[in-house]
């Protein structure tokens, strides 16, 4: 038995990805220092030409790694922050993701993209604090964001050895949690939830650090409601199979998800359910207001995020 | 449907041979304007027509296993790279039998086993996929070389200034080719580009030359230097080809009779043909006219009897791996 962090998770992931396969390789900012925490010590190891630091420009080193994809590498590329990815969007969306298709299939792009301490790091203001997992969700390209240390390892591990683009999130509230493992932990199949805590009453879908939250919460309700705690671990492809057979179940469904309101995440969620006509109250979701910027004043970015104490009030909405 | 008719491989190692090739992406375009006119070609085309010298020039100068990115005036660096004209025909028309089974088009027509890293719809966007592509292969021990083609108006993206400075601190095997046709659809360069191409290059410590565009010779002797350095662990190079497109940026054109060139120098530059140069030392020319001319008509002929594809697969081809869309619109 051993205490993992989820940021020693991901720097493991890595690790063992590039002890297994020699085309993997890491690229971005710093990663030779393994600034942000996942590539620590990766250099060191495993050498300067599959650890590369790269100077200050992410458009093109985001094409750099599809192009050495194209010739046979599996490239993993890290960003410093997550407001990088608006930058990066042409090169994630247009290029890597639309390369398969538009060549009739001719190519495969199996690159990770990376991002530790994606949503709010208090104090770091509008442009360090999104969390824009939706946009790539939107854009079909896979988007995982693991809650948990033994699910940032196998998730990541299963997004390096994914033949198509992957963009993985970390959220900045994960990356100090720590699990007990005994052993490797599993890779985990894309696409695949995890029942965080059986319930009858409601299912509340969260997503990353707020898979903690919501099980505290879950916990604080039990003697009133029976809470289902959902953690989709991949939001797209989204396991739609899980979301329907605890909805079978319960019926009721609030989405937690630290991202803005309109066209989000959630909604998206709420409007499946009601198509498939799972539910018998009205949905509900928790998250960041419309088109939220997080301000810099620690008291006001936490006026943005999505609480526990909404979540409660949800819940019992949920249930009334 | 049959194979698509057997498509020699380009020999671009001879005077003759390039002509050939000039003459093939000449006949090719002229073609593709007839089928867009005729409603053939969905969404139309960037014709190549009189910059025909710097494709063949630049291509004579890599090895099969060379590899390149094109642009959205890309036939004629695909044709030159080896691609089939027929199935290239077929994707333009939309064709399962396409090189890109009809789901590229004219902008993203690609044959990735020729090297053809595809073209791209994105102004200047090939360039950092050509350096990535360039480091991985030397990573694996090839010594190939990646040639990246991108014009004027892609020397102001950002994107390929950083792949420039990448490429120079990686020493990456790349050539980076400008084809300067003194315009970004309607904007001349002389209004759009502070400093110069070659001044852009320079400021990354990339060798780099002008040439003349319209001679296809004296691209590929530019070429060819550029390639045998990039291969042998020189870093990479930097081609300026001053070029010129005869017809519009794209054939919506003709429809808006846009007016932002003089017809004397659309003029003055069709006497500078890169075919008529070197027509005249090429004592066979009417012959390969005539056989180029022939191969068209026969793939011309299959590409449009080419079954269009089923609706029931245009979700195809998204992902290596995994599940298929859901459906998107609901009873
Ligand atoms: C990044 C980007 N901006 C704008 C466009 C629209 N567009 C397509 S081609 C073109 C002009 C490109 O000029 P140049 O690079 O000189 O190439 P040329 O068309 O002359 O071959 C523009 C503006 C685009 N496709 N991509």
């Amino acid at each position: 038995m051993t205490w993992l962090s989820y940021t020693k998770a991901l720097n493991r992931a890595l690790a063992d990805s590039m002890a297994a396969d020699p085309a993997v390789c890491v690229l971005g900012e710093d990663v030779g220092a393994g600034l942000a925490g996942p590539t620590l010590g990766l250099q060191k190891r495993f050498g300067p030409d599959r650890v590369l630091d790269m100077p200050l420009s992410e458009q093109a080193f985001t094409s750099f790694a599809v192009g050495a994809a194209l010739s046979g590498m599996r490239p993993v590329v890290e960003f410093q922050i997550p407001s990088l990815l608006f930058l990066v969007f042409e090169q994630i969306v247009n290029q890597a993701h639309k390369f398969r298709l538009m060549t009739g299939g001719q190519v495969r792009v199996p690159v990770t993209f990376v991002v530790p301490g994606s949503g709010s790091r208090a104090g770091w203001a509008g442009q360090h604090s999104d969390h824009p997992y939706g946009l790539f969700v939107h854009a079909g390209v896979k988007t995982v964001v693991p809650a948990a240390p033994a699910d940032a390892y196998g998730l990541l591990r299963a997004a390096v050895e994914d033949d198509d683009p992957v963009v993985l999130f970390a959220p900045a509230a994960a990356m100090g949690l720590r699990e007990d493992v005994t052993g490797p932990p599993p890779p985990v199949p894309l696409g695949s939830a995890r029942l965080r805590r059986p319930g009858t009453d409601v299912t509340v879908v969260a997503v990353g650090h707020l898979v903690a939250e919501a099980l505290a919460v879950a916990d604080d309700l039990a003697g009133e409601v029976s809470v289902e705690v959902l953690d989709p671990r991949t939001l797209h492809p989204f396991d739609w199979d899980a979301l329907r057979g605890s909805l079978r179940r319960t019926r009721r469904l609030v989405v937690y998800d630290d991202a803005n309101r309109g066209c989000g995440f959630a909604a998206e969620l709420l409007a499946a359910a009601a198509e498939e006509g799972l539910l018998q109250a009205p949905p509900r979701r928790v998250t960041r207001p419309d088109g939220a910027v997080l301000p810099f004043a620690p008291e006001l970015d936490r006026a943005l995020q999505p609480q526990p104490d909404q979540l409660r009030e949800a819940v019992r909405a949920a249930v009334r | 449907m049959t194979a698509a008719p057997p498509a020699p491989p380009p020999d671009l190692g001879t005077p003759a041979g390039r002509y050939r090739m000039m003459r093939l992406i000449r006949e090719f375009d002229t073609l593709a304007l007839e089928w867009e006119r005729a409603g053939e070609i969905p969404g139309g085309i960037h014709p190549y027509l009189g910059q025909e010298a710097v494709a063949v020039g630049v291509c004579a100068a890599l090895a099969p296993g060379d590899q390149l990115t094109s642009t959205h005036r890309g036939h004629g660096h695909v044709l030159a790279k080896g691609a089939d004209p027929a199935r290239l025909l077929a994707e333009l028309a939309g064709r399962e039998a396409g090189l890109n089974r009809g789901r590229g088009g004219s902008m993203h027509a690609a044959d990735v086993s020729l090297g053809i890293l595809g073209a791209n719809g994105m102004v200047g966007a090939g360039a950092a996929v050509a350096v990535g592509a360039a480091w991985a292969a030397r990573r694996f021990g090839r010594d190939t070389v990646v040639a990246c083609f991108f014009g004027d108006g892609a020397l102001n993206q950002g994107v390929l200034l950083e792949a420039l400075n990448l490429a120079s601190v990686r020493r990456a095997p790349v050539v980076f080719v400008c084809e300067n046709n003194g315009y970004a659809t309607t904007l001349p360069a002389a209004a759009a580009v502070g400093g110069s191409a070659l001044g852009r290059a320079a400021a990354f410590a990339v060798p780099a030359v002008a040439v003349d565009g319209m001679d296809a010779d004296a691209v590929h002797r530019a070429a060819a230097e550029a390639v045998a350095r990039a291969r042998s662990g020189g870093g990479p190079g930097f081609l300026e080809c001053r070029t010129y497109r005869f017809e519009g940026h794209h054939t919506m054109e003709r429809r808006l009779r846009l007016t932002y060139r003089s017809e004397q120098e659309v003029a003055l530059w069709r006497t500078r043909d890169p075919l008529d140069r070197l027509r005249p030392r090429i004592p066979e020319a009417d012959r390969i006219d005539a056989e180029v001319a022939g191969r068209l008509r026969a793939a011309a002929a299959w590409a449009l009897a080419a079954p269009r594809p089923d609706p029931a697969g245009a979700g195809d081809f998204l992902y290596a791996v995994g599940p298929p869309a859901r459906p998107g619109v609901s009873p």
